[in-house]
């Protein structure tokens, strides 16, 4: 099937074989994500939704089974710079302004300077950060780091994003502000997402599926689909949102028991 | 601006004048004899009469400070590049760098007398090099090894090379810590010129007139020594601000709350 974005087969990952300490990440791991779908994995901490992330992304080897990515192995998808990556901590590096992170990998891809402005310009606009290109990063608040993040992310127009709690660090309301931010970019680029999170509300507004990991080893427990459409900030309030959340609730509660 | 460096340059020139107003004013009232502190105005008049002498034992002693330096702070980085690379080098060097780091080097002045030679100047460059080489060592060491683990992961999200890394990422990163040994090194190198002095190398350096002249109880011309000493030490201290601030600009640019409203 060469039409999946994110073909994971069998995945097992251990860490540290053979060693005292060795411990089994993910186990007998099975997902399919379609082209242009946001997917959230969840699940308590320990359950590998971040081990799970950086299969997809090539940044670990599995210890068994395969992951493929637009139909060629995690590794050429990497190598293709095929995906973007946003992490919890926004990591732009204090040196370069701004514009300069965002241009980062479209330098390293080799871009001309005019065509790097040009993006870095067009990205700014669409995190909506047109006049802070010229600014260093530690001169922005948390919040607009990660937009700068996602920018950068964005950048070279990858049609994978691959993030790992990108709004942790958060306060709720720009959270909830950076969600809504994340959906329209979703809706604009037409990008695939895979985004990890600790939270249910924020699993059930973003995504199409949530996918619920159970702990030791990590295991795909349940995938809850939900089917809200659209959103808006009024889905917050919408009873529909409110069930969605309830049944990852009770998937995550239903991990915790061990069923 | 002239009016918020003036400002920020004020509170030390007054706490530095009122310094030595109280220093002349205290010697003469309380009668101290010169022998045990000379008044600022007595080294004043020695710093005058005898300026050709100390200029030029000032401008030697910096070449040998300086000097040791540049080699030391070169071979310090070199080594940092090199440990990086090479992990397995690492894990032997760098805990012996340390404990080598914490014993006083200036200690060894006699003994790298008898290595280099007591005349030359070689043996006091050489307790300089040593002085400035572990800090250095260390700290850019540092520097190129502690990146944020999510940096690096981005960086293997681009397909990047370890040369692409440590170019983009490592170098700039050991800027900082780079800076702060440089700071430290900068008047340490004179401390070892002048201790290395002490103990050989030729006579018309800043070490020797101040040994020569305490000798012969003329402590206000020593003290003038002293004072040449520590403006060179300052020249180099404020060379090192100075590179600091030129090779990292955004350091300098204010908090989240100062700076996010524009222009």
């Amino acid at each position: 099937m060469n039409g999946a974005a994110v073909e994971v087969m069998g995945v097992e990952k251990v860490f540290g074989r053979g060693s005292e300490e060795e411990v089994t990440a993910l186990s007998g791991v099975d997902l399919t994500i379609a082209p242009g779908e946001f997917v959230t994995l969840i699940g308590p901490s320990g359950c590998g939704k971040s081990t799970f992330l950086r299969l997809i992304g090539n940044l670990l080897e599995p210890t068994a089974g395969s992951v493929e990515v637009f139909g060629k192995s995690a590794h050429q998808a990497r190598m293709d710079q095929d995906y973007g990556m946003v992490f919890q901590h926004a990591g732009l590096f204090d040196w370069r302004r701004v514009a300069a992170n965002i241009e980062l990998p479209l330098e390293l891809r080799g871009w001309s300077k005019a065509d790097r402005s040009d993006r870095s310009k067009e990205m700014l606009d669409l995190v909506k950060l047109p006049d802070f290109g010229g600014h260093y990063p530690r001169q922005l608040s948390g919040g607009m780091q990660q937009r700068v993040a996602i920018a950068r992310a964005l950048s070279f127009e990858p049609r994978l994003l691959l993030m790992d709690e990108p709004f942790g660090a958060l306060d709720e309301m720009t959270r909830e502000h950076m969600q809504g931010e994340l959906l329209r970019i979703w809706h604009e680029t037409g990008t695939t997402v895979v985004f990890v999170t600790h939270s249910i509300s924020e699993s059930a507004f973003l995504s199409n599926r949530v996918v619920v990991l159970s702990p030791r080893p990590g295991r795909i427990h349940s995938i809850v689909e939900i089917g809200l459409g659209e959103r808006s900030e009024d889905t917050r309030e919408d009873p529909r949102f409110f069930e969605a959340s309830t049944e990852v609730r009770e998937a995550l509660r239903a991990v915790e028991d061990g069923s | 601006m002239n009016a918020g460096r003036l400002r920020v340059l004020m509170p030390p020139l007054v706490t530095g004048a009122l310094f030595i107003g109280a220093w002349e004013g205290g010697v003469r009232v309380l009668g101290i004899r010169e022998f045990l502190l000379p008044r600022p105005t007595s080294i004043w008049a020695q710093l005058t009469s005898q300026w050709p002498t100390l200029r030029h034992a000032g401008w030697e002693t910096g070449r040998i400070a300086v000097s040791g330096l540049v080699v030391g702070i070169i071979a310090g980085v070199l080594l940092a590049f090199f440990t990086t690379r090479f992990r397995t080098v690492n894990e032997g060097i760098t805990p012996l760098a340390v404990a080598v780091n914490a014993t006083p080097i200036v200690a060894l002045a006699p003994i790298f007398n008898a290595w280099f030679g007591i005349t030359g100047t070689l043996s006091n460059q050489a307790v300089v090099v040593a002085v400035v080489f572990f800090p250095v060592f260390i700290n850019t060491a540092k520097g190129l090894t502690e990146v944020h683990p999510d940096e690096i992961e981005l960086m293997h999200s681009y397909a990047a090379g370890e040369w692409t890394i440590l170019r983009e990422v490592r170098i700039p990163n050991a800027l900082p810590f780079f800076a702060n040994a440089l700071r430290l090194v900068a008047p340490l190198s004179v401390i070892a010129a002048i201790v290395a002095e002490y103990f050989g190398g030729p006579q018309d350096r800043i070490g020797n007139v101040i040994t020569s002249n305490a000798g012969f109880a003329r402590y206000d011309a020593a003290w003038a020594a002293i004072a040449v000493a520590s403006a060179v030490g300052l020249a180099l201290f404020a060379t090192a601000l100075l590179l600091e601030r030129v090779s990292m600009p955004w350091r300098l640019v204010g908090g989240e709350s100062e700076s996010t409203t524009k222009p």
